[in-house]
C-alpha cells in the first residue's frame, strides 16, 4: 500500500471517530436553571401536547397582512416581544396614554389607551396626541404565570394594608377592576362594588391570562378574536382572525410555563444577601413565598412557590410617576413585579438590563435606587449598607 | 402538464441509462475542461447524454443526504433527505440557436420549479439574446449551483437567503463574451419580472427574499409591472481566476392597482461580488461571494424587517489525494472548509441606538471523495451560531451531514 492510501485510511478513520464522538461535538443544552422557558413538571401527556401547541402559537406564529396583522400593530408575534419568555427591550415596549386620573381615558377616540405606532405599508400609524399623558411598558418575563394566576384572592388580600394600619410605611392594595365580558371567575373570587382583583400587567389592570392574551392579540398585533372582536384601526367588530382554541392553547402555555429556578442558593454570600433582603423590608412588597389554591392543572394545585411579589399596587413616589392612570391604579402606583428570573433578564434583553416598568434602570442597583414612595425607607437603608453588603444583596437578586 | 413533461423526461433518461451499454447509440458529452469557463457558462457546462441523432441532449443531477443536528442540546434525531432532483434538456435548434431547460424537484417532489427554460440566439459571440425563464446573474452561486460541483451539503446561507438562490424569473436580455490571450471578459444584462411584497410580509419575521420565490405568479405576470434589472460583469484570467460584480434591482411593492395609487414605489437592490480561483501551486480551489441588499421598507413598518442585509461565504477546497482508487481512474479526496455569515438586519434600533443583530455565522469543515468529477460523496460537520434580533446569547446549531450528489 502506498503512503497515500495510509493517509486516506487515516483521514477516514479520524472521521469515523469524530462521528462517534458526535455527541461531544454537538452544542450542549444550557442548564435548566439558566432557561426561562419550558413547562412545569408533572404535566400529563395531553397537557404537554397542549403546551406544545401553545408554544408554537406563541413563539413561532408570525402574523402577516394576509393572516390579519394590523393594519395597526406594534409587533408581529408574541415571541417578538417575549423572546425566550424573558423580559423585553426598548424596541418592544408598549406606550399607553390618555388617562391622567381615575375619571377615564380622554383619548379613546384618538387611539387610546394603547399606541399602535407601526402600520402596514399604505396605512398611517397612530401618533401620540399632543397633551396626552403616557407611560411606556417594558414586556415582563412570562414565567411561572400559572402559579401567580392560581393564588386565591383571599391570599392576596392578606398582604394588603391599604391604610397602612401597621404603620410601617408600606401599604399595598389591589387594583379593583371591572371584568372583561368573557372568561370565568376564579374559585372564591372576591368582589367589591362589582369589581374584582386584577393581577397581571404593570398596574395589575388585567384579571387573568385569558384577558391578557386576547387583548395582546388585539392591541399589540391587531388580531381580532371572538373575545376581542374590534379591529383597532376601524373600531368595527370584524370576523375573528384567530380561533378560540388557539387563544386557549396560548393561555394554557402561559399557565404552565415553569417557575424560574434559583441558582447558587447555598452560596454563603447569596444567603447573606437574602438575609439583607428581609432586613431591608424589601420582602414586604417582594413577598418571597406564596401559595396557590385549587387548580384544575394538578401541577399548579396547592403549591408553594417563590415569586417575590405580592401582586399589589404600591405608591412608588414622584420619580416613577408618569402621569398615566390605569383602572384605579394611580400614576405613582405600580404593581410589585416578581423578582424570580431577575438574574436571567439580560439573556432576553440583548445583554443589558432594562429594569423597572419602562426599562429606565440599566442595572439592579439603579433599579433599587429608583425606589421611592412606600419603598423609600428600603432604598435609604440600602444606601446605608456597606459596599460588600450591597454586593451580597445584588448577588442574591442575581441568583433569582 | 408539468408532471407529464417530467415523467416523459424521466422515462427518456431511464431509457438512456438502461441502454448505455450500447455505446454506439448513446454519447456522453462531458464538459470540456480545457477552456476558460466562467460562472455564466455553468448552465451549458454540464454533462449531457445524447441519444443517437436525437436533436436533444439530456442530463440532470440528484442529491441525497442524511443529517444529525442538535439545537442547543436538543436533537430531532437522524433524518434523511432528497433535497433535489434536477433534470436538464438541451437542444440545438439551428446553428447558434440553443434551448436549455432545467427543472428541479425539491423535497421529494413537493415543489417543482422550472429553474431555467430559455432560448439563446447567438448573433455574435459578443451579443447573444436570451429569452424565457432565466436565472438572474446575481452573484455566482445563483448561476452555478449544481449540487455535484460543491463539497458542501448545505447551500451557502447568504447565497440562498439574501440572494434567494435559485432565483429565476421570466425575462429576456443579452450577454456576451470576449476572450483575448489569458483573459475573458463577459457581461450579462436582463429585464425580468421581479420580487413581491412577501419579502417584508412573511412568516419568517424578517426581511426574507426567498419568500418571493413562493409566488409562482412571477412566471405569468409581474407583481407590479415594474421590471427587475440584472447586470453582471465578470473577468477571468487563466491564472488569477474570475471576479464578478453584479447588481439586481427593482420595485417590489404593489404601488398601484386599477389605476389607484396605493403606496410609493419601494425598491429592493442587491449588489454582489464573487470570486473564484484555483491556486496553481497547491491546486486549492477558492470560491467566495459577498452580497449587500438594500430594501426600501416603509419607515412606519417595524424594524423587525431589515432595511439592509449582507453576507457571504468563502470555500476552500484542497485536493489531498488524486490518483486511481478502487478502480476509478481520476478519483480525488478533498478536504474542505467553509466560513459563512449572514446579517438579515444591518442597522441600529431607533429606541436605543444599539445594534440590530439577527445574524447567522457558521463554519463547515468537510471531506469529500470524488470517484470522478461528476460525482461526490461528502461528509460535513456544521456549527452555526444564530443570534436573534436583540443579540441575545446565540442559539447553537451543530451537526453532521453525509451525502452523495451526482450528475447522471
Ligand atoms: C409589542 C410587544 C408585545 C407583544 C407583541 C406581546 N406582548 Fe405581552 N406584554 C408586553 C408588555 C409591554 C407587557 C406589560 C403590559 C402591561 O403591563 O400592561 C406584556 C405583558 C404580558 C403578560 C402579563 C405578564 C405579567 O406578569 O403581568 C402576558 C401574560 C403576556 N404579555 C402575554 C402575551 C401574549 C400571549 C402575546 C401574544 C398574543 C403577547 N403577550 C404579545 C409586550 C408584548
Ligand atoms: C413598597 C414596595 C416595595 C419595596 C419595599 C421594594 N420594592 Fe422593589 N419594586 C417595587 C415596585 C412596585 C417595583 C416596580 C417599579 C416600576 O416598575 O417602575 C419594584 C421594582 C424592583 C426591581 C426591578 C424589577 C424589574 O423587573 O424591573 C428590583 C430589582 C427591586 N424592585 C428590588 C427591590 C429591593 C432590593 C428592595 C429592597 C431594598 C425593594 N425592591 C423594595 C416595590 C417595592
Amino acid at each position: 500500500m502506498s503512503n497515500k492510501y495510509i493517509w486516506a485510511t487515516g483521514v477516514i478513520l479520524l472521521l469515523v471517530i469524530a462521528m462517534m464522538a458526535c455527541q461531544k461535538m454537538l452544542p450542549r443544552a444550557p442548564a435548566d436553571d439558566r432557561l426561562l422557558d419550558g413547562p412545569v413538571a408533572e404535566l400529563s401527556t395531553e397537557q404537554h401536547i397542549q403546551f406544545l401547541r401553545g408554544d408554537v402559537a406563541f413563539n413561532d406564529e408570525v402574523f402577516t397582512a394576509e393572516t390579519g396583522l394590523g393594519p395597526l400593530f406594534i409587533a408581529t408575534s408574541c415571541g417578538s416581544c417575549h423572546a425566550g419568555d424573558g423580559k423585553g427591550h426598548p424596541f418592544t415596549t408598549l406606550t399607553r396614554f390618555g388617562q391622567p386620573d381615575t375619571l377615564g381615558n380622554r383619548f379613546l377616540q384618538r387611539g387610546g389607551p394603547q399606541l399602535q405606532h407601526r402600520a402596514l405599508p399604505g396605512f398611517l400609524p397612530e401618533q401620540l396626541p399632543a397633551g396626552a399623558t403616557f407611560s411606556r411598558f417594558m414586556p415582563p418575563a412570562n414565567t411561572g404565570l400559572g402559579f401567580l394566576d392560581a393564588v386565591p384572592d383571599a391570599e392576596l388580600l392578606k398582604h394588603a394594608d391599604p391604610d397602612d394600619a401597621d404603620g410601617d410605611g408600606i401599604s399595598g392594595r389591589p387594583n379593583w377592576i371591572p371584568l372583561p365580558g368573557y372568561g370565568s371567575l376564579r374559585p372564591d373570587a372576591i368582589q367589591r362594588n362589582g369589581r374584582y382583583i386584577g393581577r397581571f400587567g404593570k398596574k395589575a389592570a388585567v384579571y387573568d391570562l385569558l384577558q391578557q392574551t386576547a387583548s395582546a392579540y388585539n392591541q399589540d398585533m391587531g388580531i381580532t378574536s371572538a373575545y376581542e372582536p374590534h379591529d383597532t384601526y376601524s373600531g368595527q367588530a370584524i370576523d375573528p382572525e384567530i380561533g378560540t382554541s388557539k387563544v386557549l392553547d396560548v393561555v394554557f402555555y402561559l399557565k404552565t410555563l415553569k417557575a424560574p429556578l434559583q441558582r447558587n442558593a447555598e452560596n454563603p454570600e447569596v444567603k447573606a444577601g437574602r438575609q439583607l433582603f428581609l432586613e431591608l423590608r424589601c420582602s414586604s412588597c417582594h413577598v418571597p413565598e406564596l401559595k396557590t389554591g385549587y387548580s384544575p392543572v394538578a401541577a399548579l394545585s396547592f403549591k408553594v412557590f417563590y415569586p417575590y411579589t405580592d401582586l399589589l399596587l404600591h405608591d412608588m413616589g414622584p420619580e416613577l410617576n408618569d402621569g398615566y392612570t390605569e383602572g384605579t391604579a394611580l400614576p405613582e402606583e405600580w404593581r410589585t413585579p416578581p423578582l424570580w428570573g431577575l438574574g436571567l433578564s439580560m439573556n432576553a434583553q440583548g445583554g443589558k438590563y432594562f429594569l423597572m416598568h419602562d426599562g429606565r434602570a440599566g442595572s439592579i442597583r439603579e433599579a433599587i435606587l429608583m425606589h421611592g414612595g412606600e419603598a423609600q425607607q428600603s432604598r435609604n437603608r440600602f444606601r446605608q449598607l456597606t459596599e460588600p453588603e450591597q454586593q451580597q444583596l445584588l448577588w442574591f437578586l442575581e441568583s433569582l | 402538464m408539468k408532471r407529464f413533461f417530467l415523467l416523459s423526461m424521466l422515462l427518456a433518461i431511464a431509457g438512456i441509462a438502461a441502454a448505455q451499454r450500447d455505446t454506439a447509440l448513446f454519447k456522453r458529452i462531458v464538459p470540456d475542461s480545457g477552456r476558460l469557463h466562467m460562472n455564466m457558462d455553468a448552465v451549458y457546462n454540464r454533462p449531457f447524454v445524447q441519444a443517437g441523432k436525437l436533436p436533444a441532449t439530456l442530463g440532470g443531477y440528484v442529491e441525497a443526504n442524511s443529517a444529525y443536528f442538535s439545537e442547543n442540546g436538543v436533537s430531532e434525531g437522524l433524518s434523511f433527505q432528497l433535497p433535489r432532483l434536477t433534470l436538464f434538456v438541451a437542444s440545438t435548434i439551428r446553428q447558434r440557436i440553443k434551448f436549455l431547460s432545467e427543472i428541479e424537484l425539491e423535497e421529494g417532489g413537493r415543489e417543482i420549479n422550472i429553474e431555467f427554460a430559455s432560448v439563446d440566439v447567438e448573433l455574435d459571440p459578443l451579443l447573444n439574446f436570451r429569452g424565457g425563464i432565466i436565472m438572474n446573474p446575481i452573484g455566482a452561486f445563483n448561476q452555478n449551483h449544481d449540487g455535484p460541483k460543491w463539497e458542501f451539503i448545505s447551500r451557502p446561507v447568504a447565497a440562498t437567503t439574501i440572494i434567494p438562490a435559485t432565483w429565476s424569473t421570466v425575462g429576456f436580455g443579452v450577454f456576451g463574451k470576449y476572450a483575448q490571450d489569458n483573459w475573458v471578459w463577459a457581461y450579462e444584462a436582463y429585464l425580468s419580472n421581479g420580487f413581491d411584497d412577501k419579502i417584508i410580509n412573511n412568516n419568517q419575521n424578517r426581511t426574507w427574499m426567498p419568500a418571493s420565490k413562493t409566488n409562482a405568479e412571477r412566471f405569468e405576470e409581474s407583481f407590479n409591472g415594474a421590471p427587475l434589472i440584472t447586470l453582471k460583469g465578470a473577468v477571468r484570467h487563466r491564472r488569477f481566476g474570475e471576479v464578478g460584480i453584479s447588481w439586481m434591482g427593482g420595485v417590489y411593492n404593489k404601488y398601484r392597482e386599477d389605476g389607484i395609487d396605493l403606496d410609493q414605489k419601494r425598491r429592493v437592490d442587491f449588489l454582489a461580488l464573487d470570486y473564484n480561483t484555483r491556486l496553481s501551486k497547491w491546486n486549492t480551489a477558492i470560491t467566495g461571494e459577498w452580497v449587500w441588499a438594500f430594501i426600501g421598507v416603509p419607515p412606519t413598518y417595524t424594524q423587525q424587517y431589515g432595511r439592509r442585509q449582507q453576507g457571504g461565504f468563502i470555500d476552500l477546497v484542497q485536493p489531498v489525494i488524486q490518483q486511481p482508487m478502487l478502480g476509478w481512474n481520476q478519483a480525488t479526496i478533498n478536504v474542505a472548509l467553509r466560513g459563512e455569515y449572514a446579517d438579515y438586519n444591518v442597522g441600529r434600533f431607533i429606541e436605543t441606538g444599539g445594534n440590530i443583530y439577527d445574524q447567522v455565522t457558521a463554519i463547515v469543515p468537510g471531506i469529500s471523495f470524488r470517484p470522478s468529477g461528476q460525482t461526490v460523496l461528502r461528509a460535513n460537520y456544521r456549527y452555526a451560531w444564530h443570534r436573534d434580533l436583540l443579540g441575545n446569547p446565540a442559539k447553537k446549531i451543530a451537526g453532521f451531514q453525509f451525502g452523495i450528489s451526482t450528475y447522471f
